[in-house]
């Protein structure tokens, strides 16, 4: 089996898996215990916590868990709302977000909020100048993600820093679900930044399990109330088998991370080089420093995206249509859409996601698959 | 930037006519405690000025530890190069560019203590200072208050360039104005006492009372990492740990709960007092603040230490509350501080303690208890351990997750 959706899911790292059954084995106590039990659990706890802040390079006290990143981006976008209704009623953000984020604001509109969806170029990307000239007196809130999670363009997260350092009231959040261990983790960390959510399962930690950069002088209304954890932010025993998996995956993850990326990078090279040889392939992706190194997304013109993947699956190799979430509903891939791509095209596209693990064995074994389904699908097609 | 050695400038003992070399002297041995976890260091502390020789050790941690150690007024990291002129050049250039922005103004300050070298004070000021206009565009010289200036000092052995000079946490060395004992709590008020005595020289021993099993040993080990976030000040403390459940059993018994609170304290006064004299202590130090809670009023203060002929000396006596927190958060106790453990102060609380006590009836009462069993007792089970700093005593230890992370 040849594994190529890792923006969906990964696998959970054997290691992790490992700390996983250990300490649900031995260290079940519940970390607000005052026990000895509990004193334990506490103290791994508090370990996870700080490992994963140096790993990110900021404080303990800045790193909150959470169960993913839908949690982590609903919870920024409502919290803030709900912290700072009383400051503005604007938010602003792209229209290429991952749903958790855009389906937030929509609730938010229904209550009253008002939010500006910034356009995206040809490359999907949103510019810092547009974003300048939304933002409003009442603005309280700009969320723009790391990386696409479809076509895998880096929003230029610097440059809105930039911007916003001349408005240093308003929260500025990234969703860096895509954008971990991708070598971008300085633009991401970017001190202009004061919200970053992650979620644990993207890079071989177990699903249900996520964290939130939070900076220390900004506040942030809890969306769970109940018994106090997490600073009283985030209420809800803390799930400490996979909080310590999910910190181990992330030092394995970040270990020699430079030469992961440029492993994937060969690959995505590999494969971007041999398919658009084909002229009926519309690419979308782009093989410049402003794409993660990860993701491929582009069309066999003409045939349906599904049909695709499910032609790659018969011969043992997984790929997707534009992103997991939407790829059941037949929904038209938001991204795309927001790049005014016709939908006649948008609906062929596919997307190969690496990671580190993957080959240029694998690569080759894809695009021999890749030829020969596209002579199939040009009789068909023609 | 590679730094080769930390000059380290004293800060008021300066002044200290007959006693300076028994503060410098001290002051070295402080450091190098402090310094302990970095084997490479060579310190030596001469009459004017410590020299650190980093040897390959990483500048930022260990100036990071200096700036905890109490008698250094300030401190510069400087990079040796050989005596050759040419070097000096280059490596000023360096060192200038990487603090440099639009319109920063610089001098170049030489000292020589070696005469022999071929050029003079002046003829090096002028030749670097002319180099470093040469190759660093938009730059200008500024005599008086410049934003960099560029120290040089031409030594028999080098020539030693620096350009930054950074606060240290000035005060006086640890241990030059004697030893005293600090009533630890586990609250907030304590621990900052225990840094303002310090700050002036004491050297502090750390008396903490238990009462097991009415307080945890989560409060005793909270007291123990407390000691330790006080530790890098000095390089290591003393904790003597004195069981107190017999004695605050009995008086809780005994005494009426008016005066619960009034005859504790005299019992842990007389029990500071006692381990003060034993280890030649020459004062007791507690955080007590005036009018905070019930049992610190100039009234119970009085009905308390009349059990003790030592000074008794409150640092944080006149601060109000969020200054003492200030303090505590600075030094990195008020998150510990703050963790909820009943400690000895908070169990056997009365509902309405007085505070106005009476020092004839706190005599009286007490007058009723076998006083001087129950310190024998208490006295022959302390106990007593050294701790370090970055030792940990609540959480587990990092190393024995590491497996699992």
């Amino acid at each position: 089996m040849i594994y190529f959706d890792n923006s969906a899911t990964t696998k959970v790292a054997p290691q992790a898996l490992e700390t996983y059954t250990k300490v649900s084995n031995q260290i079940w106590g519940n970390p607000s215990s005052l026990h000895a039990s509990g004193e334990k659990a506490f103290g791994l706890l508090e370990q996870a916590r700080l490992q994963i802040a140096n790993l990110m390079g900021v404080k303990q006290d800045e790193i909150f868990f959470t169960s993913g990143g839908t949690e982590g981006d609903n919870w920024v976008v409502k919290g803030t709302a709900i912290e700072k209704r009383m400051h503005g009623k604007h938010l602003i953000t792209s229209s290429v977000e991952h749903p958790a984020v855009l389906n937030s604001m929509a609730q938010l509109e229904k209550l009253g909020f008002e939010v500006t969806y910034l356009p995206v170029n040809e490359k999907g990307q949103v510019s810092a100048k547009e974003l300048k000239a939304a933002i409003r007196p009442d603005t309280i809130l700009v969320s723009i993600m790391a990386v696409n999670n479809e076509i895998g363009a880096i929003q230029p997260i610097d440059e809105i820093a930039g911007v916003l350092r001349n408005y240093p009231k308003i929260h500025f959040h990234v969703d860096a679900v895509q954008g971990i261990g991708k070598g971008i983790q300085q633009m991401i960390m970017n001190d202009r930044v004061d919200f970053v959510t992650f979620s644990g399962h993207k890079f071989h930690a177990p699903r249900g399990i996520g964290f939130m950069f939070k900076r220390r002088e900004r506040k942030l209304a809890s969306l769970m109330s109940g018994g106090g954890q997490e600073k009283n932010l985030r209420s809800g025993t803390e799930n400490l088998p996979a909080i310590a998996a999910m910190a181990k995956a992330l030092r394995l993850l970040l270990e020699g991370e430079k030469d992961k990326v440029q492993k994937q990078l060969e690959i995505k090279k590999f494969i971007y080089d041999y398919v658009t040889k084909f002229p009926k392939v519309t690419m979308f992706s782009r093989m410049t420093p402003d794409f993660a190194p990860h993701i491929l997304c582009f069309t066999i013109d003409g045939v349906r995206g599904e049909t695709i993947v499910h032609a790659f699956e018969e011969h043992g190799i997984y790929i997707s249509t534009t992103s997991a979430c939407s790829s059941k509903k037949h929904v038209v891939s938001g991204t795309l859409n927001a790049m005014n791509i016709p939908e006649k095209i948008a609906t062929s596209a596919i997307r190969i996601s690496l990671d580190e693990h993957n080959s240029l064995a694998e690569a080759q074994e894809f695009v021999d698959v890749f030829e020969q389904l596209y002579h199939q699908f040009e009789k068909i097609n023609s | 930037m590679q730094y080769t050695e930390i000059m380290v400038r004293y800060g008021e003992l300066s002044t200290k006519g007959k006693n300076r070399k028994s503060f410098i002297d001290r002051l070295g041995f402080n450091t190098r405690e402090s310094l302990h976890s970095f084997p490479k260091l060579a310190i030596k502390a001469n009459r004017d000025r410590m020299h650190i020789q980093l040897n390959g050790e990483d500048s930022t941690a260990v100036m990071k530890r200096l700036k905890q150690v109490f008698g250094i007024q300030n401190f510069s990291p400087s990079v040796k190069v050989k005596r050759d002129v040419e070097l000096v050049k280059q490596k000023a250039v360096e060192m200038i560019k990487e603090q440099f922005e639009e319109g920063t103004t610089f001098k170049i300050n030489t000292r020589r203590s070696d005469h022999d070298f071929e050029l003079d004070t002046n003829a090096m000021n002028d030749l670097l200072g002319g180099y470093v206009l040469d190759n660093i565009p938009g730059i200008k010289v500024k005599m008086k208050k410049p934003d960099i200036t560029l120290r040089v000092e031409i030594r028999s052995n080098g020539i030693f360039l620096s350009s930054k000079t950074i606060n240290g946490a000035g005060g006086l060395p640890v241990g030059t104005a004697g030893k005293g004992m600090l009533m630890l709590s586990g609250g907030i008020d304590s621990p900052v006492a225990g840094y303002l005595a310090m700050k002036r020289g004491v050297a502090i021993e750390m008396v903490h009372f238990f009462s097991p099993p009415y307080t945890s040993e989560q409060a005793l080990n909270k007291a123990k990492e407390l000691t330790s976030k006080l530790a890098p000040f000095v390089g290591s403390i003393k904790f003597i740990q004195v069981p107190f459940t017999e004695i605050q059993e009995t008086v809780k018994h005994d005494v009426p709960s008016g005066y619960l609170m009034t005859v504790q304290r005299r019992f842990m006064l007389r029990l500071a007092t006692l381990i003060a004299k034993k280890r030649e202590g020459l004062a007791i130090f507690n955080g007590e603040a005036l009018g905070q809670v019930a049992s610190q009023t100039l009234e119970s203060m009085v009905a308390i230490n009349d059990v003790t002929t030592l000074p008794v000396l409150r640092p944080v006596v006149s601060m109000d509350k969020n200054e003492i927190i200030e303090i505590a958060q600075e030094i990195d106790t008020f998150d510990l501080s703050i963790m909820p453990f009943e400690d000895c102060c908070t169990i056997f609380a009365p509902p309405a303690p007085k505070t106005r006590p009476r020092l004839d009836k706190a005599r009286l009462y007490e007058a009723r208890l076998d006083v001087d069993g129950l310190i024998e007792r208490a006295m022959a089970g302390i106990k007593i351990t050294e701790i370090k700093s970055d030792q940990k005593f609540l959480a587990e230890t990092s190393d024995s997750f590491a497996e699992l992370l």
